[in-house]
């Protein structure tokens, strides 16, 4: 298996000096999520690979990395959770309002090296939206792969993000959809279970298969430990962590991981390169 | 129509059991079935039964004053529902509902802990067996304890 491919030159135009985007369109996905797609004011759409991330900045209040969580071919998408100052404001923007864009940063998911493999995607939380882009890519090259796993948990049946979507996947032949919550009232008839369960229970074929992780480092731990548990080869697993990105270029350290930082040599990495770092408390 | 025990010859827990056992399995089970919505189990019951389901998905449930009934995790096709009729008091914790028609395969607890207590052999086995599917319960609801969506710091 080939590593991950590598990341744009973060001395790129735009990784500096944000672009201004003004926002299109915006979706409520629950509670405290929101969808916007972005449009440049002037100059080309900005391309991002899916896994990359961008320093999204709301004027006057401050700036925090989104990953891409649209269609790699169509306009710039970012899902956000608001719970800080800055994604509130984020948040809070509506069509028209302008906002800063540097990037794209990072490392993107290993789309492209694993045709003909089994594909699992296991996303938790709001990890589920970096994880879109490669279902998009996936899907709009179908017959290039083995059998496509999408396992997806999340809190609670309200915070399942992109619901209206994940019924039509669900309705697709050629795609597993798993969803579960870790808890649930009455009325709720779905699965009330962890996610790591979910790998435990899929149809695919470990030793033909890649699989991409995402969401709170907790729940990757215990994804990473059912795939290997199944036989999934720890070079054909990947998670996106995440850490204090600042700059994003790779010159600050904020997001410094054992020798690595997260924003130029991740925020996509092999899980056997990683596995040891994420796991030292201080780090 | 399929016996018993090649009905248990493919249930995961049983992988491995020779003819002989599963016959002694089959002596203590009947094939079941609940309609959506129906009550299998009710909290605070003589737990006298097993069931490993084949088709359908159940809810456990508990009841939160104030919140009404609360999921607390669901079984489904292969897996084992009811852990009560293993040890005394034999009475069960937790309601458990069908979400869906449940087709299982029903474990009379009393029969089936008789034949263990005759042949320990097969007790140790099947006890083995139940404990690594407890352990594996209890290592999903540890993990579900952290609650960790409570903070998402992914981007």
């Amino acid at each position: 298996m080939a590593t991950s491919p590598s990341a744009e030159a973060p001395t790129a135009p735009g990784a500096t000096a944000p672009r201004p985007f003004r926002v299109a369109r915006r979706r409520r996905e629950t509670k405290d999520t929101w969808t916007l797609e972005l449009e440049p004011l002037q100059g080309d759409p900005l391309a991002a690979a899916p896994g990359q991330f961008t320093m999204l900045y709301a004027f006057g209040v401050g700036e925090v990395p989104i990953s891409v969580s649209g269609d790699s071919t169509g306009p710039l998408v970012h899902t956000v959770r608001a719970v800080g100052a800055v994604t509130e404001a984020i948040c809070r923007s509506k069509p028209g309002t302008v906002l800063g864009v540097r990037g794209p940063f990072g490392n993107p998911w290993p789309v492209g090296i694993d045709v003909g493999l089994d594909v699992v995607i296991v996303a938790g939380g709001i990890g589920l939206a970096p994880l879109r882009p490669v279902l998009y890519h996936v899907l709009a090259r179908r017959d290039e792969y083995g059998g496509v796993a999408l396992l997806y948990g999340t809190r609670t049946p309200a915070d399942i993000l992109y619901a209206s979507e994940l019924e039509r996947w669900r309705g697709r032949f050629d795609l597993h959809v798993g969803v579960t919550v870790d808890s649930a009232t009455a009325g709720w008839r779905g699965r009330v279970g962890v996610v790591p369960k979910l790998v435990a229970g899929a149809s695919f074929d470990p030793a033909s298969t890649i699989a991409l992780v995402c969401g709170p480092e907790l729940m990757m731990r215990f994804t990473a430990r059912s795939l290997l548990e199944r036989g999934v080869p720890a070079d054909r697993i990947y998670v996106s962590l995440e850490r204090n990105m600042r700059c994003g270029a790779g010159h600050c350290g904020h997001c410094q991981l054992g020798p690595t930082l997260i924003c130029r040599d991740g925020p996509v990495y092999r899980y056997d390169e990683v596995a040891a770092f994420a796991e030292v408390p201080e780090l | 129509m399929e016996t018993i025990e090649a009905v248990l010859r493919d249930v995961p827990l049983f992988g491995g059991l020779t003819s002989e056992d599963l016959a002694l399995l089959a002596g203590c089970a009947s094939n079941v079935r609940f309609e959506e919505g129906e009550r299998i189990f009710r909290d605070g019951e003589q737990a006298d039964a097993f069931y490993v389901i084949r088709h359908g998905t159940v809810a456990l449930e508990t009841f939160v004053p104030a919140r009404g009934p609360v999921t607390i995790e669901t079984i489904e096709s292969g897996e084992v529902l009811g852990w009560s009729w293993l040890f005394p008091p034999y009475r069960r914790h937790f309601d458990a509902v069908a979400l869906t028609r449940v087709r299982a395969t029903g474990f009379d607890g009393s029969c089936l802990r008789g034949k263990c207590e005759a042949d320990p052999r097969l007790g140790y086995d099947l006890m083995s067996r139940f404990a690594q599917v407890l352990i594996e319960r209890m290592r999903w609801m540890r993990i579900r304890l952290l609650d960790v969506y409570g903070y998402e710091p992914v981007g």
